[in-house]
């Protein structure tokens, strides 16, 4: 077994036994990406240099006797939308070639903070704006389980990347499912914290209300250790909460005995492939036996939470991004006025689902649409959020599948917006409540696909979603690694 | 039938806090292009906005001072609109719920108080700067266009009159009253030469008893006061033009020719602007409690209204009231220590607005450094009561007293400026002018009264003109008359 393939936990216990170096644990990644990249595609930028840089650095410091921690020396994907000094940032955008920021995000800086070493810039769905990273400008990124198949999105070449061990954990941004959906597509763990507990600063917005930055890793406690590292208050980021943070371990190893545990009536039924709702259903029944009270809740707003969600994401998005003009960064098409140059820049710099959503949400803001669009997708936010506080009167946790569907071929649904749009049916409530939530492999089906299984829970309830995420991902026992690509 | 104007005027006030509204680049003016940016000011992708505490105590300082209601939670909007020096092609604004609201200013235009309504003052940041190179400078037939980035996301307060100014004097009445009570808060430097504070006006007029709005033109380019006045006057006087020829009057922005005279519509198409305002997601509402507001209550200073009225409490007239609230802050200082010190306000009004201004003008001297004191001045004050100091011999030793030379009497005494108050002395001055000037004595006996203000002269020339004329005029007729 190559080194690519430990865990976090692992990888760091070794480099403290002195088994390893970070040195020879970030080549062993980077040999892991020379072999899949032509194929995988999971990076817009390696930064080989940069990584081996900062692996012989957490070398001398481990050497030297100074630890910063789980992820000392561990190697890390970041999704391109993040940025980072020095290294090109182009949110998977023509818009943004040859984009190199001046500054860290705060999620970046943290993590090389605690020293982490930073491999690379994942592809993803140009500006975070897709469910199966095909919508990057640079080409999309495939499934490492099946290369006919996405890896998800809009994180998908972070999740594709730790899938097939060109990383050992990334970080990824989920606006309305894009860590925990490919987390889901490639059998991973992918976190979305409580809104507010990782700063986003640095992170390219798309939906500023609905954004957050979040782990995907091959374990739940590699997951945490990330977490860890990048959470807490952020005085740059005015929504960023400023209060303790919680300690996510605090009750890990508990197990379900006596948690009230809910499955959504709005997230089954039509639409869910059988593997999902059968795996979803047996992993339920093993939580009970465990002891976990099982009932089923409903949310009767989750029906229209996608459709709220594709009127707010794209208002905030169309003032987003109006700042990509050709002005002071980034792409610029001459013109023969300020106005033609902006206009030509935009016109050609986005892809065309970059420019549906700005055309939706400008749309949706306008004067004479703002109540029926823009305001209405709010009061649905907030009877969503109600919902959820109903349900967690009865409950304290929420269950249900990640995703509707294992990992879908490339091109299935690239004509098919509202196909596409419907990956997200599951993970879109969380986003708008603002609430944690987390996607745990629990099988394959009968094609050899990954399955995810969604935990939620209330605000800043982290300790217990990783509880349960914990024993889910004890009772599954996963282990299975991509069969799709070479080694 | 006569028009009567509609006037409202909006205002913005460039804050002169440290740092800029949502970063923390330094707020100069007149640096070198681009110095004072970073990755929030510049709108670079992922950079996000913090607000400036500074500025929201003194917006709420503004609004205070203009008798707003201050909303307890007030909301940061995003206003849309592409332009190339506005770096996130949006402007954070304030839409719906503006930290002030529902206020009201006094002005006074030739004698007549009215009180005009303040729709609101809410929270912006500025945009930078273009600067169009060929073409003379104008946009449109410009070569290239230079952009700095200093002025960018500078706090900006802006403060909508409700339309209820009725002519271009009251407008600029209310203009200047703003103006001072801006400076009076030290919340800005308040030039509008630099633009750190700037008026636009909308003016539409209507028939006579009419209580409908006419067709609303924006004004804008106008640096001073007076080109306010004009550029208003110009307006007013050409939309009745346009109305009275059967003409129709299109809504829009029209640009102040200062050297013309006279406003220009611009050329650019404005149609109607959809500014697709929402919530800013990236920041909180912004809670300014009764408690805050306390605080920022408690540490306003005394603002131009209520102090003119405490002046005129004090039995100063109106027009020197007036003068004194504009005179420098060292000045109005040493009014209130002199008033203190028991000085008759009124007598020291006039000192101050009259000669002191004049004297540190004459000299070029920083008022805070002239060296007279409230006690030395309401000694002066009582010395020219008493008939101790004239009017000329006074002025004199303000002149010593404000160089440093002493106390009033000090300086009286040492210039040798002391009338003689001694009944005695001035007696027997009087009774050797009698004596020698015989024939002056008769011409008065005979009934040549006018014929005192020489004998005066011929005392006040004996005594070296230390003598009180007055008492020595009643003490020439009481001796001439008795005898």
């Amino acid at each position: 077994m190559s080194l690519a393939d430990l865990t976090i936990t692992e990888a760091a216990r070794g480099l403290r036994e002195r088994r390893f170096s970070s040195r020879e644990l970030v080549d062993a990644v980077l040999e892991r990406a020379a072999q899949t990249e032509a194929e995988l595609h999971a990076y817009l930028t390696l930064d080989h240099e940069g990584a081996r840089r900062a692996a012989d650095q957490a070398d001398e410091e481990l050497a030297s006797g100074t630890d910063r921690g789980p992820l000392h020396g561990i190697p890390i994907a970041l999704k391109d939308n993040l940025c980072t000094s020095g290294v090109e940032t182009t949110c998977a955008s023509q818009i943004l070639a040859g984009y190199h920021p001046p500054y860290d995000a705060t999620a970046v800086r943290r993590l090389r903070e605690a020293g982490a070493v930073p491999v690379g810039k994942t592809n993803l769905d140009e500006f975070a704006m897709g469910s199966s990273t095909e919508n990057s400008a640079y080409g999309p990124t495939r499934n490492p389980w099946d290369p006919d198949r996405v890896p998800g999105g809009s994180s998908g070449g972070s999740a594709a990347a730790v899938a097939a061990g060109s990383a050992l954990g990334a970080l990824g941004s989920d606006t309305g499912g894009s860590i925990r959906q490919p987390a889901s597509l490639c059998g991973l763990v992918g976190v979305k914290p409580t809104y507010g507990l990782v700063s986003r600063y640095g992170l390219v917005a798309f939906a500023s209300s609905l954004d957050q930055i979040g782990p995907l890793a091959r374990t739940v406690e590699d997951a945490i250790a990330i977490l860890e590292a990048i959470a807490g208050h952020d005085p740059a980021d005015a929504t960023s909460w400023a209060g303790e943070v919680p300690d996510f371990r605090a009750e890990l190893g508990r197990g379900v005995e006596g948690l009230r545990i809910g499955t959504v009536t709005e997230l089954s039924g039509d639409g869910y492939e059988p593997a999902v709702s059968e795996a979803v259903a047996s992993m339920v029944a093993e939580l009970e036996a465990r002891g976990a009270r099982v009932e089923e809740v409903s949310l009767p707003t989750f029906d229209v939470a996608l459709s709220a969600y594709y009127l707010i994401a794209p208002a905030e998005a169309s003032a987003n991004l109006a700042r990509f003009d050709g002005v002071r960064y980034g792409l610029r098409v001459p013109g023969a006025t300020t106005e033609e140059m902006m206009a030509r820049t935009r016109a050609e710099g986005f892809g065309p689902e970059v420019i549906r959503r700005i055309l939706l949400g400008t749309y949706a803001l306008s004067a004479g649409y703002y109540d029926a669009f823009y305001g209405q997708a709010h009061r649905v936010r907030t009877l969503i959020a109600r919902d959820f506080a109903r349900a967690y009167e009865r409950v304290d946790v929420l269950v249900s599948p990640t995703s509707p569907t294992v990992a879908f071929p490339i091109g299935e649904r690239t004509e098919d917006p509202l196909a596409m749009y419907l990956s997200d049916i599951c993970t879109i409530p969380s986003n708008l409540a603002g609430h944690p939530a987390i996607s745990i492999p629990i099988g394959l089906d009968d094609a050899g696909l990954p399955i995810g299984f969604q935990v939620m829970a209330p605000a800043l309830a982290e300790p217990l979603l990783f509880r349960v995420a914990a024993e889910v991902e004890r009772i599954a026992g996963f282990d299975a690694r991509p069969t799709g690509v070479a080694p | 039938m006569s028009w009567e104007p509609v006037i409202g005027i909006e205002v913005h006030v460039e804050l002169r806090t440290d740092s800029k509204m949502f970063c923390g680049c330094a707020v100069s003016f007149g640096e070198e292009p681009n110095v004072n940016i970073c990755p929030v000011c510049l709108g670079l992708p992922g950079s996000l906005p913090v607000p400036n505490r500074r500025a929201i105590e003194w917006i709420t300082e503004i609004g205070l001072a203009l008798n707003c209601r201050i909303s307890p939670v007030s909301v940061f909007h995003r206003k849309n609109y592409f332009y190339a020096d506005l770096p996130k092609n949006y402007q954070i604004s304030q839409y719906d719920v503006p930290v002030a609201h529902d206020g009201w200013l006094e002005i006074t235009v030739d004698g007549a108080t009215r009180r005009i309504g303040i729709e609101r003052a809410h929270m912006e940041e500025d945009t930078g700067k273009s600067i169009h190179l060929g073409g003379g400078g104008r946009i449109h037939s410009a070569e290239a266009t230079l952009l700095d980035f200093n002025r960018a996301g500078v706090p900006l307060v802006e403060v909508v009159s409700r339309p209820d100014l009725r002519s271009a004097a009251e407008a600029r009445a209310y203009a200047q009253e703003l103006r001072a009570i801006v400076a009076e808060l030290g919340v800005s430097d308040a030039r509008l030469e630099e633009g750190s504070i700037r008026f636009d006006a909308n003016v539409s007029v209507r028939r006579s008893g009419s209580e409908d709005f006419g067709t609303k033109v924006e004004i804008k380019n106008m640096n001073s006061f007076r080109s306010l006045e004009r550029a208003i006057d110009f307006e007013i006087a050409r939309q009745v033009d346009v109305l009275e020829a059967g003409g129709v009057l299109v809504q829009e922005t029209r640009h102040w020719d200062e050297e013309a005279g006279v406003t220009r519509g611009m050329r650019t198409k404005e149609g109607s602007s959809d500014y697709r305002y929402f919530t800013e997601p990236d920041l909180v509402p912004m809670v300014i409690d009764e408690r805050w507001q306390d605080e920022i209550r408690a540490r306003m200073p005394e603002l131009p209204a209520a102090r003119r009225a405490r002046y005129r409490g004090l039995g100063v007239d109106p027009q020197t009231a007036g003068a004194l609230v504009g005179a420098p802050e060292a000045f109005r200082r040493l009014f209130d220590e002199a008033v203190e010190a028991g000085a008759d306000a009124r007598a020291v009004a006039n000192w101050i607005t009259g000669e002191l201004v004049a004297w540190a003008r004459r000299e070029a001297v920083d008022p805070s450094t002239v060296a007279v004191t409230g006690a030395g001045l309401a000694e002066l004050v009582a010395m020219v009561a008493a008939g101790e100091l004239s009017a000329s011999a006074a002025k004199d030793v303000l002149d010593g007293m404000a160089r440093g030379e002493g106390s009033a009497r000090q300086v009286a005494e040492s210039r040798d400026l002391l009338q003689i108050t001694d009944r005695g002395a001035i007696e027997s001055a009087v009774d050797e002018v009698l004596a020698e000037q015989v024939e002056a004595v008769q011409r008065y006996r005979s009934g040549e009264t006018k014929v005192v203000g020489f004998l005066v002269g011929q005392v006040m020339r004996a005594t070296g003109g230390k003598a009180d004329p007055r008492a020595v005029n009643e003490l020439i007729r009481a001796k001439l008359d008795e005898a």
